[in-house]
């Protein structure tokens, strides 16, 4: 028996390649996940319970690796991932006031993706790039030496951008 | 005479927009003679981008903070072969002393060789030391291999200093068919790079570093556990191992020798813990990365039960070096009880942050003010915190203690992986220990009682003293669990965990009795605790506080002081950061 929660209809066929490579080689579940994030963008339930049945694991399992690493998301994200480091020298540095200036721009607080549907926003560990603290990271982008007003900045100009667009 | 342009593309330095100028320049330079490359990362971060001209393979200028704008300028420079137009974007001297100042051996190649070039890396030398040791006749055994690294001195560079030749040698001795070498590269410290910049600079130099280690424990399988953090790390390591595998260097039979060793990468999924080497062993089985108990030590049974060794990055991009040079060289640097070279980050308020590597025995007075070049804006100096999450603050008074494993923990921190991050005195070091207990509290994994419950309690007390709810009582308190959970805790993470907590209370002590007994934040750092007030006299009542203030917590008649309601303020400082008259204080 199923729960509710993993009758989603998330397009299983896409994890065919990535469970041949992967599916019956030990240790590769973590693997295996971050590829399916990579596919939905997030994990589906349904994907965590297509995952388990074919590696012939749990949901109970899978799940219990997901939800241990900060990588995995169960929720989708916006069309930008802003990743803001709060390691100890973007912290010195005034990480925080950046941080409020972004939720404050985006009505939303951490962990929360904007109305929009455009930016999603997550205060993370640290990125590694202590010398240009504080930093953030949208996508694979890096941005360094940031201010509150320089951070929203970015953020305007990628909304421009998108709106631009369409 | 030929001209080549090279760009320094880290990830500070792409950060910083090292990629838009070298577009800028590839447009430039496109129908021209002279060449365009790239490099890893130099370790000035705060000069970024750097760009270094070299004439027929020589340095001849280095180029910095340079945007995409200048270009033309360089481009134009390079093909008349007159650089004076530039001396402009040159670097100082003083800026220059940065470098010279350090003596670099894991950072040999880093910021000048081609990182994603084999060939760049073999002209710097990479894999002559495999070759030395898998030399046909004349080569080294495994057990010579262990005892350079023993007469070398070298421990391990990720923080806990333990004697490399020492786990090598025990993997080696045990007995099992199937054993594994594992790269630790989860670089999870708060303020720690170095990990991340040798890989994106020199990844040949650990590739060389772990195909060494292998032979010499009898490894045919080499796993990297990268954390995903590192996107640019990852792609260059494995652009570096497929180069490596196509020239012999990696796989089947290498060079001949009949010694094989097959390289992974694994890319971590952030965990904090998973810097563990026994929590990384879990990982890299595919589960919830939670630390084992010891013994078994992974010499015996590691990763899928076999004998396996993991080291970090930064103690096997020495091993070739030492192969080289021998292990007395390395010795001769250092100090009696902790050999050869380490790396820092330098970062936080500092005038010159980015890498350096000295050797063991400098103070740390040298690093700071010497390299670093003293404190951001001039400001007094308060602490440098080292070793993350596991170590500890130390004060001005102790800057004159020498960088060596047992020196630094006698002050309570401890050597770390690297990060060295300085603060001046508007570090407030109780909001400082309840940011790394937020972290640790945090990023404990939940299995020994000590660490889950007794992080999140002193995160409790920590937050409470923040907020101008502290007891007395509480230091004591403090003091209590951070003795239980060094004690308890099961693994590195847990024991460690006190640490900063510990540091804090003996050095800055004066700190927390102020948030305790006066409700005060000497360093007017937590909000909380602040209060603004308008100075009467300088106040000319031009209404524009209350205006910005988002909770109407401001009143008073136009032309006439006005007065902050302290019930209602919320302490943003928009008050104070839009007026004119200088005339709101906090205290």
């Amino acid at each position: 028996m199923q729960c509710e929660c993993a009758k989603q209809s998330s397009d299983l066929s896409l994890m065919k390649d990535v469970l041949e490579t992967y599916g019956a080689v030990p240790g590769s579940l973590i693997t295996i996940l971050q590829q399916a994030q990579a596919i939905y963008g997030y994990l589906p339930m349904d994907v965590i319970y297509h995952i388990a049945e074919q590696t012939g694991s749990t949901p109970a399992k899978v799940l219990g690796v997901a939800t241990f690493y900060t990588q995995f998301r169960f929720q989708p994200v916006g069309k930008y991932l802003i990743m803001l480091c709060n390691g100890t020298a973007c912290h010195v540095n005034g990480s925080e006031r950046v941080a409020q200036a972004i939720c404050e721009y985006l009505e939303i607080s951490n962990g929360g993706t904007s109305a929009d549907g455009l930016f999603s926003f997550s205060i993370v560990a640290c990125l590694g790039c202590c010398s240009l603290s504080p930093v953030m990271m949208i996508n694979e982008e890096t941005y360094g030496s940031l201010t509150p007003e320089k951070a929203v900045a970015v953020l305007k100009e990628i909304r421009e951008k998108e709106a631009a667009v369409q | 005479m030929s001209f080549r342009v090279v760009v320094g593309q880290g990830s500070c330095g792409i950060a910083a927009g090292a990629n838009k100028v070298y577009d800028a320049l590839a447009e430039q330079l496109a129908d021209s003679a002279v060449g365009l490359g790239i490099a890893g990362c130099i370790g000035m971060c705060w000069l970024e981008p750097i760009v270094d001209l070299y004439e027929d393979d020589t340095l001849t200028m280095r180029l910095v903070r340079v945007g995409k704008a200048d270009a033309k300028a360089i481009a134009d420079a390079c093909k008349n072969g007159d650089l004076s137009a530039l001396s402009a974007l040159a670097i100082t001297e003083e800026d220059a002393a940065f470098l010279t100042e350090q003596t670099r051996i894991v950072l040999r190649n880093c910021g000048i060789i081609d990182p994603e070039s084999l060939e760049s890396a073999l002209q710097a030398g990479a894999y002559t030391a495999l070759k030395k040791v898998l030399a046909e006749g004349d080569g080294m055994s495994p057990e010579a291999v262990i005892a350079c690294i023993k007469e070398s001195g070298l421990a391990g560079r990720g923080g806990a200093g333990f004697p490399t030749w020492f786990k090598w040698n025990a993997a080696r001795q045990s007995p099992g068919e199937e054993k594994y070498l594992i790269c630790n590269a989860d670089e999870g410290d708060p303020g720690a790079f170095m990990d991340r910049a040798v890989i994106e600079s020199d990844p040949h130099a650990l590739i060389e570093g772990m195909l060494i280690g292998a032979y010499a424990i009898g490894a045919k399988e080499a796993v990297v556990y990268v954390r995903a953090e590192y996107p640019l790390a990852i792609k260059r390591l494995l652009n570096a191992i497929a180069q490596a595998k196509a020239a012999g260097l990696v796989g089947e039979n290498i060079l001949g020798s009949g010694f094989s060793c097959d390289f992974r990468v694994k890319a971590g999924a952030g965990a904090f813990v998973c810097g563990e080497e026994t929590a990384l062993i879990e990982s890299l089985e595919g589960k919830r990365g939670m630390p084992r108990l010891k013994p078994p030590f992974p010499a015996a049974a590691g990763y899928w039960q076999q004998p396996s060794n993991i080291n970090n990055v930064e103690t096997f991009a020495n091993v070739a070096w030492i192969i080289n040079n021998g292990g007395a060289a390395f010795a001769a640097m250092g100090t009696e009880r902790s050999k050869g070279t380490k790396v820092f980050a330098l970062t936080g308020k500092i005038k010159r942050g980015g890498l350096v590597e000295i050797p063991m025995g400098r103070t740390l007075r040298d690093v700071i003010f010497g390299i670093g070049g003293g404190i951001r804006d001039d400001k007094a100096f308060q602490a440098v915190q080292m070793g993350g999450p596991s170590g500890g603050c130390i004060p001005a008074d102790l800057l004159d203690t020498v960088i060596d494993y047992q020196a630094l923990a006698a002050t309570g921190a401890i050597m770390g992986s690297g990060g060295m991050v300085v603060m001046d005195d508007s570090t407030c070091m109780v909001a400082m220990a309840k940011f790394f207990l937020d972290f640790t509290a945090d990023e404990s994994c939940g299995k020994c009682v000590h660490c889950r419950i007794g992080t999140k309690r002193m995160q409790e007390i920590l937050s409470r003293m923040t907020e101008g709810k502290g007891k007395e009582g509480d230091i004591e308190l403090l003091e209590e669990l951070c003795v239980a959970i060094k004690d308890g805790a099961l693994c590195g993470l847990g024991q460690t965990a006190p640490n900063p907590v510990l540091t804090a209370i003996r050095y800055f002590r004066p700190q927390f009795e102020a948030h305790i007994t006066e409700k005060r934040c000497p360093a007017h750092a937590c909000t909380a605790l602040l209060q603004y007030r308008i100075d009467a006299d300088a106040c000319k009542g031009c209404t524009l506080c209350a205006k910005k203030c988002p909770v109407q917590a401001i009143t008073g008649d136009v032309k006439k002081p006005h007065i902050i309601d302290q019930a209602r303020c919320i302490r943003c400082g928009q008050c104070k950061a839009g007026c004119k008259f200088n005339a709101i204080t906090v205290a």
